[in-house]
């Protein structure tokens, strides 16, 4: 399988505090890659330094064959992000969000178009395309987010926590649009804080206190750690975390 | 000790409809949980119950006290945790406790004991400011700044929400020994696992209640089996169950998926699917899919698998 | 490029969708244009001035009738003595004297020049030196058209006095609308932002469902802003004083007092803000542009009042810091007691009465 994220020793310190410690993984195409930690592990800044928006200390690490130093301008022309706390904008409706994103990721206008008809048929909003986003339902509004994110078709796909606070159904249809994505051979790095998504994914990395502190399969890290779910594998390691009032 | 009446209430002039007929009744000394997704109305009916908005329609009371009448006597009474962290984040632990206590006549010390097991956990850092703790800590100090003066109940709207997985997990045992003080307890999350620690829950969804019952008769109340199916391609599974023509329902859960069959008549807890169902000829069919290492099993629903069925009607 | 477009094209969207901002952007300079062009004006119309002519001779008439046929002047004719000028004077209700002495033509056309007193109320320099050149260019015309006829050049010479402020300072006007300008903006905005922070935080959530009652919270909020005002308040004195050469003439526990009272209503409008604002940032744009401009405009030290249209000076009866400057001025600069400020001191009185009842009544002791 084709490598597309790759990182050695990656670290980040802001001052003496090491935020994240020689993090060596890598992430195959195609890959739906759970990536979870207490708050405080150091996830948020591992992501950013993936996604090109925060310049390692030291370690290398590469997205999409290109490196993390010198080429982040191309990384973030190849990769698509959605977090929780935004993505799309309130006061501009379906259709405007779509065009204004598809903008950014330099796509020409036909292109656009095509896309739009395309995520409308896709997730049945057709008679919403010029509703403003913030009547929309949290659910829907949701999947829109995740739409928009790749509406450029990147090989890669970070999701921050991207089903916060949505019902059970909603949830369950969101990780189908993100099975839909990986079939496509889109690579996703998502966080969460729902364990029993954390056994959707192909393999899951833990951080604890700036360190992977386990990486493998569900199935492997439940039998590594003799657990019946992912929740207490996680609580099993999470628990000895030192950091705990950050 | 708490009642709600058919609280009806609406936004923007009638056009958001975010509790609709509610009725409920929480007992005292009960740890009574509100079940359900965002914009199911859980905020709306702590606020109301505070005394903090007012219903369109219907009554309320908190401890006896109207919530229109006589809201200052419940202002007086209750604890109240809201949704976001409200806490003063320019001063310190101990500047926010303090104050909280005197703004409710009373002293860190009177109380102490109550509060005693949760402040223990961030004591070490009582100098630090409010603003500058982890989501688990500011939600230790919401607790204990909403206990510091003994109230009869307790409202905590979302506290386990953004919150990591451990700290959650001791955030309620701490919710267990409060109620064993006498405490009522009305608590509020999204999170359907958390619901079995309540002694009864309301499942709520756009402004409706679903259900109400403890955690075993919401599960007692699934209709008919469920079974959970495993294969090593979960995805694969996934896509073969629902284009199969006996499956009713099929939800992922984690590694397994949560299966219920058409025409089936339910059966005791023990018994093997009947040999003419759509469960029993489930396996072949998968196998004959390439699915040679698929596995069933009847199981127990969780509040999860409730919430889903109820949501369907 | 068309990343640049595309961001550009959503920025404007953003601000055509707020409609609020939308009417600020446009609404404020439409105002401005208007109110600057035609409402406001620094030329002077139909100021109050007294004449008294004690030659009463065919020079004083035909000079009273030019400045009568003026437009400039309002002339009062119903003050006889300087005792009486004194005190309209120190009311204000006249802003020049034009004072004739006895034998005025004859000394004219025996001497070939005259004096004429000319009094003017220099607490405002500005529209003092503005009259009294319209009266001397006046008299300069009536100069030019009697030495016509005669056979030497007859001087009639306005003798200047400039009342309260006799180097023309700028001082003495722009102190006082400085004081009411500042105490002002600072009670209005301060308070008003420290009440929405509150709801803002979701603190204030908290506080309503607790036993403290609301009243304590407004008090609390409204203490440090009154303690820091008032502190202002004699540091603006002090300074004023050291360095502006400008003491307080009369009773200084008198304007003290005023001046709380001006604290108290700035602070009630300030409660009155943050009751609909949401957002702080909506309770500061509220405090600038609700209260600065006519603060500015209507107080009467940049722009006389008594020259602007009707409807105009109407308004400006309903903003506090016009009544506030007549205070300062009068107990400031003109020495004056509380008999000569009852007026303004009970309309202010009854305003902040009457903004603070509004503002406790409306404070939301819900949410919504």
């Amino acid at each position: 399988m084709e490598t597309v994220i790759r990182t050695e020793r990656l670290t980040k310190r802001f001052g003496d505090f090491i935020a994240a410690n020689e993090l060596s993984f890598e992430v195959g195409k195609g890959e739906i890659f759970g990536f979870l930690g207490a708050n405080g592990a150091g996830k948020t800044t591992a992501m950013r330094m993936l996604c090109g928006l925060l310049a390692p200390t030291s370690g290398k690490a590469s997205i999409a064959g290109f490196d993390v130093y010198t080429q982040t301008e191309k990384i973030k022309r190849n990769i698509g992000y959605m977090s929780q706390k935004f993505s799309l904008y309130d006061d501009l409706t379906v259709s405007e969000n779509i065009r204004f994103y598809g903008g950014i990721y330099h796509m020409n206008r036909p292109a656009i178009k095509e896309k739009t008809t395309l995520l409308l048929e896709e997730l049945g909003l057709r008679n919403e395309a010029k509703t403003l986003v913030r009547e929309l339902p949290l659910g829907w509004k949701q999947k829109l987010s995740f739409s928009v994110s790749i509406v450029h078709d990147p090989g890669i796909v970070f999701l921050d926590e991207p089903t916060g606070g949505v019902d059970p159904v909603t949830r369950r249809q969101f990780w189908d649009l993100i099975y839909a994505a990986a079939d496509r051979g889109v690579t996703i790095f998502v966080t969460t804080h729902y364990m029993d998504e954390a056994e959707y994914c192909n393999r899951v990395s833990i951080m604890v206190d700036g360190v992977i502190a386990a990486l493998d399969s569900p199935a492997g890290l439940k039998q590594q750690y003799g657990s019946d779910s992912m929740e207490d594998v996680f609580y099993e390691l999470a628990r000895k975390a030192k950091r705990k009032a950050d | 000790m708490i009642s709600l009446d058919k609280i009806t209430k609406t936004y923007n002039k009638g056009q958001v409809e975010a509790v609709k007929e509610v009725s409920l009744e929480i007992k005292p000394g009960e740890l009574f949980g509100l079940i359900g997704p965002d914009g199911a109305g859980k905020t709306t009916i702590f606020r109301i119950l505070t005394t903090l908005l007012l219903a369109d329609k219907g009554t309320a009371t908190v401890n006896g006290f109207d919530v229109v009448k006589d809201y200052a006597k419940i202002r007086s009474s209750v604890g109240y945790m809201p949704g976001r962290f409200s806490l003063y984040q320019d001063l310190t632990i101990e500047e926010n406790l303090q104050f909280f206590a005197t703004v409710f006549g009373t002293s860190i010390r009177e109380n102490y004991n109550l509060i005693k097991d949760i402040y223990q956990q961030i004591e070490p850092f009582k100098d630090r400011r409010a603003g500058r703790l982890s989501g688990g800590m500011k939600q230790k100090l919401a607790l204990c700044c909403a206990l510091i003066h003994k109230p009869a109940v307790l409202f905590l709207d979302e506290p386990t929400t953004g919150v990591d997985v451990v700290s959650r997990k001791e955030f309620w045992e701490m919710l267990g020994r409060l109620k064993a003080e006498g405490i009522t307890i009305l608590v509020s999350t999204p999170y359907m696992d958390e619901a079995r620690r309540c002694d009864r829950i309301a499942l709520m969804q756009k402004g409706s209640v679903l259900s109400v019952n403890d955690p075993e008769g919401i599960i007692r109340g699934f209709p008919g089996d469920l079974y959970g199916v495993q294969a090593a391609n979960t995805h694969l599974l996934l896509r073969e169950l629902r284009s199969y023509s006996g499956t009713d329902t099929c939800f992922a859960f984690g590694d397994a998926l949560h299966v219920t069959f058409k025409g089936d008549q339910p059966t005791a807890a023990n018994d093997r699917p009947a040999d003419n169902s759509a469960a029993a000829a489930l396996l072949p069919y998968l196998n004959s899919k390439g699915l040679n290492d698929a596995r069933l099993e009847k199981i127990t629903p969780g509040i999860e698998d409730c919430f889903i069925h109820l949501l369907k009607d | 490029m068309k990343q640049l477009s595309t961001f550009i094209r959503k920025e404007f969207l953003h601000v055509f969708r707020d409609r609020k901002t939308l009417l600020m952007l446009f609404g404020l300079p439409i105002a401005q244009i208007v109110l600057f062009g035609f409402a406001l004006s620094n030329e002077i119309k139909d100021s109050r001035i007294a004449l008294l002519d004690y030659s009463k001779d065919a020079v004083t008439t035909r000079l009273i009738g030019k400045i009568e046929a003026s437009h400039y002047f309002d002339i009062r004719r119903n003050l006889a003595s300087g005792e009486q000028l004194n005190a309209a004077f120190k009311r204000g209700d006249i802003k020049m004297a034009v004072i004739f002495p006895q034998n005025f033509g004859d000394d004219l056309i025996h001497a070939g020049k005259a004096t004429v007193q000319v009094i003017a109320d220099a607490s405002d320099p500005n529209q003092a030196t503005t009259i009294t050149n319209y009266f001397e260019s006046i008299v300069t015309d009536y100069n030019a058209e009697l030495s016509q006829n005669a056979q030497q050049p007859l001087q009639i010479r306005p003798e200047l006095q400039m009342l309260y402020n006799p180097e023309l300072r700028g001082a003495p006007n722009f102190v006082p609308g400085v004081m009411a300008l500042v105490l002002m903006l600072v009670c209005t905005m301060m308070t008003s932002v420290a009440i929405v922070r509150e709801k803002e935080l979701g603190t204030m959530e908290i506080l309503l469902v607790s036993p403290f009652k609301p009243i304590y919270i407004i008090i609390s909020k409204l203490a440090p802003n009154l303690v820091i005002s008032i502190v202002n308040l004699f540091i603006i004195l002090a300074l004023s004083d050291i360095f502006l050469d400008l003491p307080v003439k009369g009773s200084v526990a008198l304007l003290v007092g005023c001046s709380i009272l001006f604290i108290l209503t700035s602070l009630s409008i300030g409660l009155l803000l943050s009751i609909n604002a949401k957002t702080q940032q909506a309770a500061m744009m509220g405090s600038l542009m609700g209260m600065m401009l006519p603060t500015m405009l209507l107080t009467g030290f940049l722009f006389p009042i008594e020259n602007m249209p009707v409807a105009l000076q109407v308004l400006s009866n309903l903003v506090p810091s016009r009544w506030y400057f007549i205070i300062v001025k009068r107990v400031m600069l003109k020495g004056l007691g509380f008999s000569s400020v009852w007026k303004e001191t009970l309309i202010l009185t009854g305003m902040c009465l009457f903004l603070f009842g509004i503002s406790l009544r409306n404070f939301k002791i819900r949410l919504q």
